[in-house]
């Protein structure tokens, strides 16, 4: 428990600090959560779904966190210019793991939506907030949610109401910005009423060279017949390691897409939980990476289809150059009374070096006898006769080596569905395999 | 010139020379190392060339990579097209245009004089616009591949076109159109070979000089009349004379 011990220690020693900085919603779950973090500790190595992953070690270092939540000399809005192009959106920050409300922009949003910080609407709307807060992510389920639960003090809320869609994107950037290696402990909520519509854009960045930790919980309620999308792009740092989990909820005929893009990053570990509780509810989770150097992208997920008649699709793609290290765990579980279900699983990955890795372990669990499922797996190389072929008309080889890369991702995008999103993001990710990102021009952020 | 696939000998001694605007046809029965010449003019990985050089203006073609052998002239209508799934049609040959004009000193090409180029040329083989837009070769059928074979070559105006059994698995209206093509785009200063089985391609394309490949050499070599007397005879003629049978 050596690694465990000083978060133990340090909410005993700050644990009124914590607090004072936070509201009662979030302050109910912390005394559960400490006992389940005590209980649980970090997930070992010895437990398979953390079998790559080295978690202690990732939080053995001294990181600072910011309990008496300081101002970071920061102004998100005069650094940041990466706004994707031809995409109006409803901007806001998270600076390390504190919302920023010193200036908000100029509200888009329809009558009744929130989107803003936790803490403040927390305090605002209570009922509402204790209602969800901590359901879709109980502490108890692992020692990173309960570490999380314990230490989070604010986060980002998106409620809308019943019947409410919200056509502007809202985007949510995370921004890590400090002059010491600093810890921050996100969360975000999301909160669709019946027949609600919205689409949440995450980009997380890294400003500084220093050492960034993130554990991140991120809770999306959709309730009958809602639709969400959930992008969620991290261009952090080869420094940077992000622990985070997405829990998703869907209750009937609700549609949620979750797609999870990591251009730049140093060790990712990405839990996706998923259930299905209502008919007809129908769910698209897919993501890839761009990994070299010795970066790491690890995926688990878990998709539960408890009730008959849902759909869930999912794709997942990884490329790896250096000495990268890939890892997907899937499962999708199709319980007893979940007849009808059709659940598509795949994952295919390039690796581009000897030395990279990839771990893939694919799971169908099936207790229904009339389903349709599948599972495929396939971790390769660029195929060597289409390399010749575009060579053959004239095209240098590397060059064929970079398209080819670009369409192995591009189905992943293709699941974006907002066009101008769509556009930037394979702009990026060939300006990401040509090595010319990993950053976006003309923001301080991006130097 | 000799050439070894997976250490065995394929091409035993070819001698072979094409001028400017002419058209040679190369025939012969399965095996006899056909498609191996194809591939090793241009430079597929998989073949070694033992002995003898490849010159092709002034230059020693194996001496460069693929790409360069691409950007000086060389084209290959493959026997089989290959699927890239995720590639449009349209990047595909921008990319490719653009490494040919970077190659001559020449500016990429602006999208509006590519669209307009694209539309030309696709009007020779009568390539479907929807073909165009979708990934290379991906779902194509075996006539649309080969259609869409002689339509990067009218975008690439090779100096020297190889066609490999660009017959095969076409239909008799296939045939024509990809001929059709192949025709228009014949000019004094560039050649063709054009590899085949079958002497119904030639009704198309007219040939200057026929050869015939057997056992990795040329073992005769005549003018269009050779190609209707093998259809006729078969190749058992020249085996005999031979004295393999």
């Amino acid at each position: 428990m050596k690694a465990e011990q000083q978060y133990i220690d340090l909410f005993a020693q700050c644990e009124d600090l914590v607090c004072r900085h936070s509201t009662p919603v979030m302050n109910a779950l912390r005394a559960d959560a400490l006992a389940n973090f005590e209980r649980l500790g970090f997930p070992s190595a010895r437990s398979e779904d953390y079998k790559y992953t080295d978690v202690a070690q990732a939080f053995a270092p001294d990181y600072g966190l910011n309990i008496n939540r300081v101002a970071i000399p920061v102004n998100p809005y005069d650094v940041f210019r990466c706004d994707v192009p031809n995409l109006s959106t409803s901007l806001y920050f998270v600076v390390n793991d504190t919302f920023y409300d010193k200036e908000l922009p100029k509200a888009h949003l329809p009558e009744g939506v929130y989107a803003g910080g936790l803490k403040a609407f927390t305090e605002q709307y209570p009922e509402i907030a204790s209602k969800y807060y901590g359901k879709a992510a109980p502490s108890s389920k692992d020692g990173i949610i309960a570490l999380n639960t314990m230490l989070a003090q604010d986060g980002f809320v998106v409620y809308v109401p019943k019947n409410v869609v919200v056509e502007r994107p809202i985007q949510l950037v995370n921004i890590f910005r400090n002059d010491v290696d600093t810890m921050a402990n996100r969360r975000v909520l999301v909160i669709m009423e019946p027949h609600s519509e919205a689409k949440l854009l995450v980009c997380d960045h890294s400003i500084d060279d220093v050492k960034f930790l993130a554990t991140q919980v991120v809770e999306i309620f959709a309730e009958e017949g809602a639709r969400f999308d959930y992008y969620d792009l991290e261009e952090s740092s080869v420094s940077t390691t992000r622990f985070s989990s997405v829990h998703v909820r869907q209750a009937a005929s609700t549609n949620v897409l979750v797609n999870g893009i990591t251009l730049t990053n140093g060790l990712t570990r990405n839990n996706y939980y998923v259930e299905l509780n209502g008919e007809y509810a129908e769910s698209t989770l897919c993501g890839m990476s761009v990994l070299d150097k010795e970066q790491q992208m690890d995926t688990y997920s878990h998709i539960t289809h408890a009730v008959p008649n849902c759909t869930s699709n999912e794709l997942f793609k990884n490329v790896l150059n250096d000495h990268a290290v890939g890892v997907f765990s899937g499962r999708i579980l199709v319980k007893e009374d979940a007849q009808k279900t059709a659940a598509y699983q795949t994952n295919r990955n390039l690796c581009a070096t000897r030395e990279a890795r990839m771990y893939s372990k694919p799971q169908l669990e099936i207790y229904a006898d009339d389903v349709k499922c599948s599972h495929g797996m396939t971790t390769g190389q660029l195929d060597e006769n289409a390399l010749f072929y575009m060579q053959s008309r004239g095209i240098p080889r590397d060059e064929a080596r970079m398209l080819l890369s670009v369409a192995f991702t591009s189905d992943v995008i293709d699941h974006v569905r907002l066009e101008a999103l769509k556009d930037r993001l394979h702009k990026l990710v060939e300006k990401r395999f040509r090595g010319e990102l990993a950053k976006c021009a003309g923001c301080r952020i991006c130097k | 010139m000799h050439a070894n696939v997976n250490g065995k000998e394929i091409l035993k001694g070819i001698n072979l020379s094409v001028k400017a605007g002419e058209v040679h046809a190369i025939m012969g029965p399965n095996g006899s190392g056909k498609s191996t010449l194809s591939s090793v003019l241009v430079g597929n990985p998989a073949f070694e060339v033992t002995e003898g050089e490849v010159i092709f203006n002034g230059k020693n073609l194996l001496d460069l990579s693929p790409e360069d052998r691409s950007r000086e002239g060389i084209f290959l209508s493959f026997q089989y097209p290959v699927e890239i799934p995720g590639v449009s049609m349209v990047n595909f040959m921008r990319a490719a245009l653009n490494e040919h004009r970077k190659y001559n000193g020449l500016e990429p090409v602006s999208a509006t004089d590519f669209l307009k180029l694209m539309r030309e040329k696709r009007a020779i083989v009568e390539l479907d616009n929807k073909l165009a837009s979708r990934s290379v070769n991906e779902g194509f059928s075996g006539g649309e591949k080969k259609r869409n074979e002689i339509f990067q070559m009218a975008m690439l105006e090779p100096k020297l076109a190889i066609l490999d059994e660009t017959d095969s698995g076409l239909d008799i209206d296939a045939l024509r159109i990809v001929a059709h093509g192949v025709n228009q785009l014949r000019t004094p200063e560039n050649a063709a070979i054009v590899i085949t089985h079958y002497q119904r391609l030639l009704d198309y394309i007219k040939p200057d000089v026929v050869h015939v490949l057997y056992k990795g050499r040329i073992v005769k070599t005549a003018g269009p009349e050779l190609a209707l007397e093998l259809e006729e005879k078969g190749y058992d003629w020249i085996k005999k004379e031979m004295g393999d049978e």
